[in-house]
């Protein structure tokens, strides 16, 4: 793991590591990587005492996987114009976005605990004005789903070699702008632009195949002209691979349905539908990181 | 005859003039590219139009995300939509962040006409106004429009430029300078001041006209930036004048009416009427019926006017 940190510092901006032979090696990086964000998330919103864990924890292994592995960025040149672009379009998901952006060196670890108060330029959802590193202001669900598809077609006018990643929630895909843009993405044929649907079944008055099914996803989304690829959303080797095969994929863009578990990683939050929008308490808190930090070395 | 000119064909025009200024400059539409004149723009540059289809919402935050690519984005559609369906993608999507997109809606007002009630609105000033940085410009002829959309592509950050599908007599020509933020004097007078905006600065005008044979002289003003708005100006002609009349071709609840009278109540309270629709929903019909059947005629402002000069001659 030392290695590979190492050989990322020396890579620079380039963070792609697929040319790493040992995968083994790479995997055990991102999980490392992972707990880490996932121990930040779990002590930012426990000082916080208001956030949201359960679509955080869900996406940590996605997150880590963009951040340290597949996009292309610079945390010293924000702005760099060859860069990716990652956009959390489930913007309550904050805190996964900030523990990233922390660990890959945009902000101040430090500021991790100044989540959602008054002084803080962690905003309760991401605000771009306001946090190097943040693409875009997201928290009204479906619109930075749809900014997304508007970047990835700027990209393209400009023929840049940049790609576009966006961050969907299940409960979210049930906003109709998410359906509007994705017919647009696919009739002008948007291959570099890459959605996630973290496909976690819930929400927050419960489940999403109780409320408003989004089933069947794959087919659906397959219908409005994307390609579709199917992975479990807590497993290195096929995050990296649907990322890897959306890079093959032409004149289509990609989403990849992520199942994902809600809470992932908290064993008293997985799975629970309270925790989409409920801060841990103090004891709860110390009982999550201690958990986390028994699973295995922070990144 | 006053030449008589839409000026939502000023928005075509205004995009090609600004398409080869700027490279970096794209155009959304939401299906009405024959309506609002952005085909003039795509036939043009092609390659920089884009039409979303009957999609107003994705046509919004689609610009946001343009924005952030660098590019400015004029976007199309009819008023009622794109203020009014797509808000919050304005509001919390283009605004918040202050992206660099160009609302310029046409077919604003009662004046669309025969399509009725779903496709007229005079919410839409009342809905721009109100969202923080958002500068809110309703010109008042096709000249005016035609500086006032090139204007925006200076200014960094969301406008919105109201545009109206009937032709209406002119007042400016092609020389005229669009200042934004500048309430513009069109005729000095002592007893009132006419605010007015859009369309109703002809009608106004007109009004005045009248209103001298009367033996009162009306001072008239185009207030063609809405926000921010130039309170020196209007103030100072108010205190002058000590009455004031606001007319515009939308509700009188949030619009050009509301802003003067929330400035006068707090810095220099004087009678005060409003003229423009009176809380409720259009309907079908020709403009200038509709004009009449709502109240929006230089008779209606003359009839304000004579209703405040007996006021404020009241003994306290």
């Amino acid at each position: 793991m030392r290695d590979l940190g190492s050989l990322r510092r020396e890579k620079g901006a380039i963070l792609r590591t697929q040319t790493i032979a040992d995968e083994q090696i790479l995997i055990e990086f991102l999980e490392s990587k992972a707990r880490r964000i996932r121990w930040d998330i779990i002590k930012m919103i426990g000082l916080a005492r208001s956030g949201h864990p359960g679509g955080s924890l869900s996406a940590a292994d996605i997150v880590a996987t963009l951040y340290f592995h597949e996009l292309r960025h610079k945390a010293e040149e924000p702005d760099w114009p060859e860069r990716d672009r990652f956009v959390l379009s489930k913007g309550h998901a904050a805190p996964v976005l900030y523990a990233a952006l922390a660990e890959s060196g945009y902000i101040d670890r430090e500021d991790l605990w100044t989540l959602r108060k008054i002084d803080s330029h962690l905003q309760g959802h991401p605000d771009m004005r306001k946090t190097p590193g943040v693409e875009l202001s997201t928290g009204s669900l479906g619109m930075g789903f749809s900014a997304s598809v508007g970047m990835a077609l700027g990209l393209k006018i400009d023929r840049k070699e940049s790609r576009v990643y966006v961050l969907l929630g299940d409960g979210e895909s049930q906003e109709g702008i998410v359906w509007e843009a994705s017919m647009f993405a696919s009739q002008h044929g948007l291959d570099n632009l890459v959605g996630i649907l973290d496909y976690n079944n819930m929400q927050i008055d419960g489940l999403v195949s109780e409320i408003v099914d989004i089933q069947p996803a794959a087919a659906k989304w397959t219908a409005f002209g994307w390609h579709v690829i199917e992975i479990d959303g807590h497993k290195f080797d096929e995050i990296m691979g649907a990322f890897k095969e959306a890079r093959s994929v032409k004149s289509k863009p990609s989403m990849i349905i992520a199942k994902t578990v809600k809470g992932k990683g908290v064993s008293f939050m997985e799975g629970i539908v309270d925790f989409h929008g409920k801060a841990p308490s103090a004891e709860e808190m110390e009982k999550a990181l201690a958990e986390i930090e028994a699973s295995g070395p922070l990144g | 005859m006053a030449e008589k000119r839409a000026t939502r064909e000023a928005y075509g025009e205004a995009l090609v003039e600004l398409g080869h200024e700027y490279p970096n400059l794209v155009v959304l539409e939401a299906d009405l590219a024959k309506s609002t004149t952005t085909i003039k723009f795509k036939k043009e540059f092609p390659d920089r139009f884009f039409d979303c289809g009957v999609a107003e919402q994705n046509m919004m935050a689609m610009a946001a995300g343009l924005a952030a690519t660098g590019k400015i984005c004029y976007t199309g559609s009819f008023a009622i939509f794109a203020t009014g369906r797509a808000f919050e993608q304005i509001r919390n999507t283009i605004s918040y962040p202050r992206f660099n997109v160009k609302i310029c809606p046409t077919h604003a007002g009662i004046t669309v006409g025969a399509d009725g009630a779903s496709h007229q609105t005079f919410e839409d000033i009342a809905l721009m106004r109100v969202i923080p940085g958002m500068t809110v410009i309703s010109p008042a002829d096709f000249y005016e429009a035609k500086k006032a959309i090139k204007k925006a592509a200076e200014i960094d950050g969301p406008v919105f430029v109201r545009l109206g599908r009937a032709a209406v007599p002119t007042i400016f020509d092609d020389s005229y300078e669009f200042v934004p933020g500048k309430a513009i004097k069109l005729q000095e007078g002592s007893d009132v001041t006419l605010f007015a905006t859009g369309v109703m600065v002809e009608v106004c005008l007109q009004a005045a006209s009248n209103l001298k044979e009367q033996g009162v002289n009306a001072e008239v003003f185009n207030i063609s930036t809405i926000k921010p708005l130039d309170e020196k100006a209007i103030i100072e002609s108010v205190m002058k004048t000590g009455r004031a009349v606001v007319a515009e071709e939308h509700s009188i609840i949030g619009g050009l009416g509301s802003a003067i009278a929330e400035l006068l109540s707090s810095e220099c309270p004087v009678p005060l009427a409003r003229v423009g629709i009176r809380d409720l929903f259009g309907r079908s019909g020709e403009p200038e019926e509709l004009m009449r059947y709502y109240g929006l005629t230089h008779i209606d402002i003359s009839q304000a006017v004579k209703i405040i000069m007996d006021r404020s001659q009241r003994p306290k």
